[in-house]
């Protein structure tokens, strides 16, 4: 495969394994999509930001970053996860997991059939692609949100797998990296969906005081709701990529609650970082690079730990 | 203010000339306790009907219903000793949430709980029970002193949900919710949330990451309010009777898909309407579940809370799936057969 997806060795640098149950199931190929013969409207977009008109291939090519001005476009998580991990190294965790529709669920559409329209449409189960793979030679935990899956929501099925990879990481004694992109918590799943916050962050905990080992949270457009008020949030280090949207309530929500505008630039990745919740804005050609020195600074050939030394 | 929602006035119609004829009775000297003793047969029947028939949204109603015991009206009929304690050491004091020392039965124990105002001015300062971040700060701060201190947290809740207010973002009130969350499944002491009123989204579960969850019978928990979701789904806040019914939000609800661990039974026609009899629910369930939880040591007492979040969720494999999916399909069409 061409984008860096394959199934390689997640183990190939090192990190015990031990014959973890999780590494059971043999690796598998990422599920990809029949590429869409669209006219060739389809193949030029204008940027919402600077209004020049772009070329897709160009654009998927730089990473759904605009050449004029930089504006981020999203991104599909397996691009993302092609940026990110090391070629050929990531290897897929629980792509055969998919939702339930427990409360039976009907609004428009049923849930059921909204989900099976969904799956049909991007070949994939949830809004949530995660597996092992290295970064820069270092093994990691990787999970990546699908927003073009119901708008990243996080159901039942998004929060076992977030909680998975912290479970794995732990298991594994490697660092968590979790790529958020998310409207929060699916509403279709009800309070189950916000038993996923709990059920995850718990799990975070676990590879906090369990393994001892960190978690980067990278905030991408957007990042709200439910998400950001669990383990988008609690990153040992939390990264922003450029103007995301990134906050708890919806704007809409506040401006109808205090009834006047909202100040510049609010809920912004700027604006986070001049209130002291993000620790850096990094953009997306230079996110691989920094997640590598991060995690180098982090883990790499890790001295006896200060309260260890004799 | 005495606030009589719909389905509640066949009852107290029933009720008041029940008043009335014992008035009656004791003014004229007439024997009337034939009638008042039938009509009161009347009146328990409709009563435990009308409990059981009660529709998702009446059940919002009542959750919300402005003659409800509040936290403080449950801590002072069910502690002794509390003592309220302030801030979150970072500038600001939520009276949103109260928390504070206080002894069960004889036992050191911390309360916390969100706190709704009875008035114009109290509801303003408590604002309507919508925390703040420095409220859920405050709250962390107590939970761990009384975790490092073994002392058992019990926490009510009762919120429409987080604030939704530019101050409340600025000062992050994602991350507040968030680590709150987290250090809850952490702690080495028994946790127990019970959800009295509301349990309004991530406004609620900052304070409800526990080993057990009780929901008092006529509370609701919820990933959105009602309103909320109809906003979004139906373009529609009025559709919010539509949306109570589809989001499962009742206690009995909460039970089956195993986020409560137990309803508990509000008597009489409701907390609002007997709160002394609904306390004594709430403490006898409280005191059993807390004698149960004391049987475990620390590191037992945080697995037992993971395990309980760890299963909560409808996961299916992939053959699952499309079993379940196929038998869906057949449904339907079956019943556009039949339709
Ligand atoms: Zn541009």
């Amino acid at each position: 495969m061409s984008n860096g997806i394959g199934n390689g060795n997640p183990n190939g640098n090192g990190g015990p394994t031990g014959g973890s149950r999780w590494f059971e199931q043999p690796p598998k190929p990422l599920p990809t999509r029949p590429q869409s013969k669209g006219p060739d409207k389809d193949l030029w977009l204008r940027c919402p930001s600077c209004a020049e008109i772009l070329y897709r291939p160009v654009l998927a090519e730089r990473g759904q970053v605009c050449p004029h001005c930089s504006h981020h476009f999203r991104i599909e998580a397996s691009a993302r996860v092609a940026l990110l991990a090391d070629p050929g190294s990531f290897v897929v965790h629980d792509d055969h997991l998919g939702p339930g529709d427990p409360l039976e669920f009907s609004d428009a559409k049923p849930y059921h059939k909204r989900l099976l329209d969904t799956q049909k449409k991007l070949g994939v189960l949830d809004a949530f692609l995660s597996g092992s793979c290295t970064i820069d030679g270092l093994p990691v935990e990787l999970g990546v949100f699908d927003f073009r899956f119901m708008g990243g929501s996080m159901g039942s099925v998004v929060g076992e797998k977030v909680t998975r990879v912290f479970e794995r990481a732990t298991e594994r004694r490697c660092p968590a990296i979790v790529v958020s992109a998310s409207g929060g918590a699916r509403m279709q799943e009800g309070i189950l969906s916000l038993m996923q916050m709990a059920k995850s962050c718990a799990a975070l905990a676990k590879l906090r005081d369990e393994a001892g080992q960190p978690y980067i949270s990278v905030l991408t457009d957007p990042t709200t709701g439910g998400v950001a008020a669990s383990f988008a949030m609690l990153g040992d280090l939390i990264f922003a990529e450029p103007n995301a949207l990134i906050g708890f309530a919806g704007p809409r929500v506040i401006q109808q609650t205090i009834g006047e505008n909202l100040p510049e630039g609010f809920q912004t990745s700027e604006y986070l970082l001049a209130h002291g919740m993000v620790d850096l804005i990094v953009p997306r050609n230079e996110l691989r690079a920094t997640l590598a020195e991060s995690l180098r600074w982090l883990v790499e050939s890790r001295p006896v730990a200060i309260g260890e030394a004799r | 203010m005495d606030l009589i929602l719909d389905f509640e006035r066949p009852l107290m119609e029933l009720r008041r000339r029940i008043e009335s004829l014992k008035t009656l009775q004791a003014e004229e000297g007439l024997d009337l306790s034939a009638s008042i003793e039938q009509l009161d047969l009347q009146a328990r029947r409709l009563q435990g009907q009308m409990l059981r028939d009660l529709s998702p949204w009446q059940r919002t109603l009542l959750s919300r219903h402005p003659q409800r015991p509040y936290s403080l009206d449950w801590i002072s009929r069910l502690f002794t000793e509390w003592r309220e304690l302030h801030g979150d050491r970072a500038g600001h004091d939520d009276a949103a949430i109260v928390c504070g020392f206080a002894r069960y039965k004889g036992r050191p124990v911390a309360v916390l709980g969100h706190q709704k105002g009875r008035n114009t001015k109290e509801s303003l300062k408590r604002n309507f029970g919508m925390p703040r971040p420095e409220g859920y700060r405050k709250a962390l701060r107590l939970m761990g002193l009384a975790a490092r201190f073994g002392r058992p947290i019990i926490t009510l809740i009762d919120t429409p949900g987080a604030y939704p207010g530019v101050d409340a973002e600025a000062r992050g009130q994602a991350e507040a919710i968030a680590r709150n969350i987290m250090e809850m499944s952490t702690f080495q002491v028994p946790v127990i949330c019970v959800v009295i009123g509301e349990g309004g989204s991530g406004g609620a579960l900052a304070l409800g990451v526990g080993n057990r969850t009780l929901m008092l019978e006529n509370s609701t928990y919820s990933v959105i309010s009602p309103e909320g979701c109809a906003a979004i789904l139906w373009r529609d806040r009025a559709e919010g009777p539509r949306a109570a019914e589809a989001l499962r939000i009742t206690a009995k609800d909460c039970l089956h898909l195993g986020v409560a661990d137990e309803v508990v039974p509000e008597p009489g026609s409701g907390a609002h309407r007997d709160p002394d009899g609904a306390a004594a629910a709430l403490d006898a369930a409280l005191e059993r579940h807390l004698g149960e939880l004391s049987l475990l040591d620390g590191p037992a007492l945080r697995e037992d809370r993971y395990a309980r979040y760890r299963k909560l969720g409808v996961v299916l494999e992939e053959a699952e799936r499309l079993a379940v999916i196929r038998a869906k399909l057949a449904e339907t069409a079956a019943r556009e057969e039949a339709g």
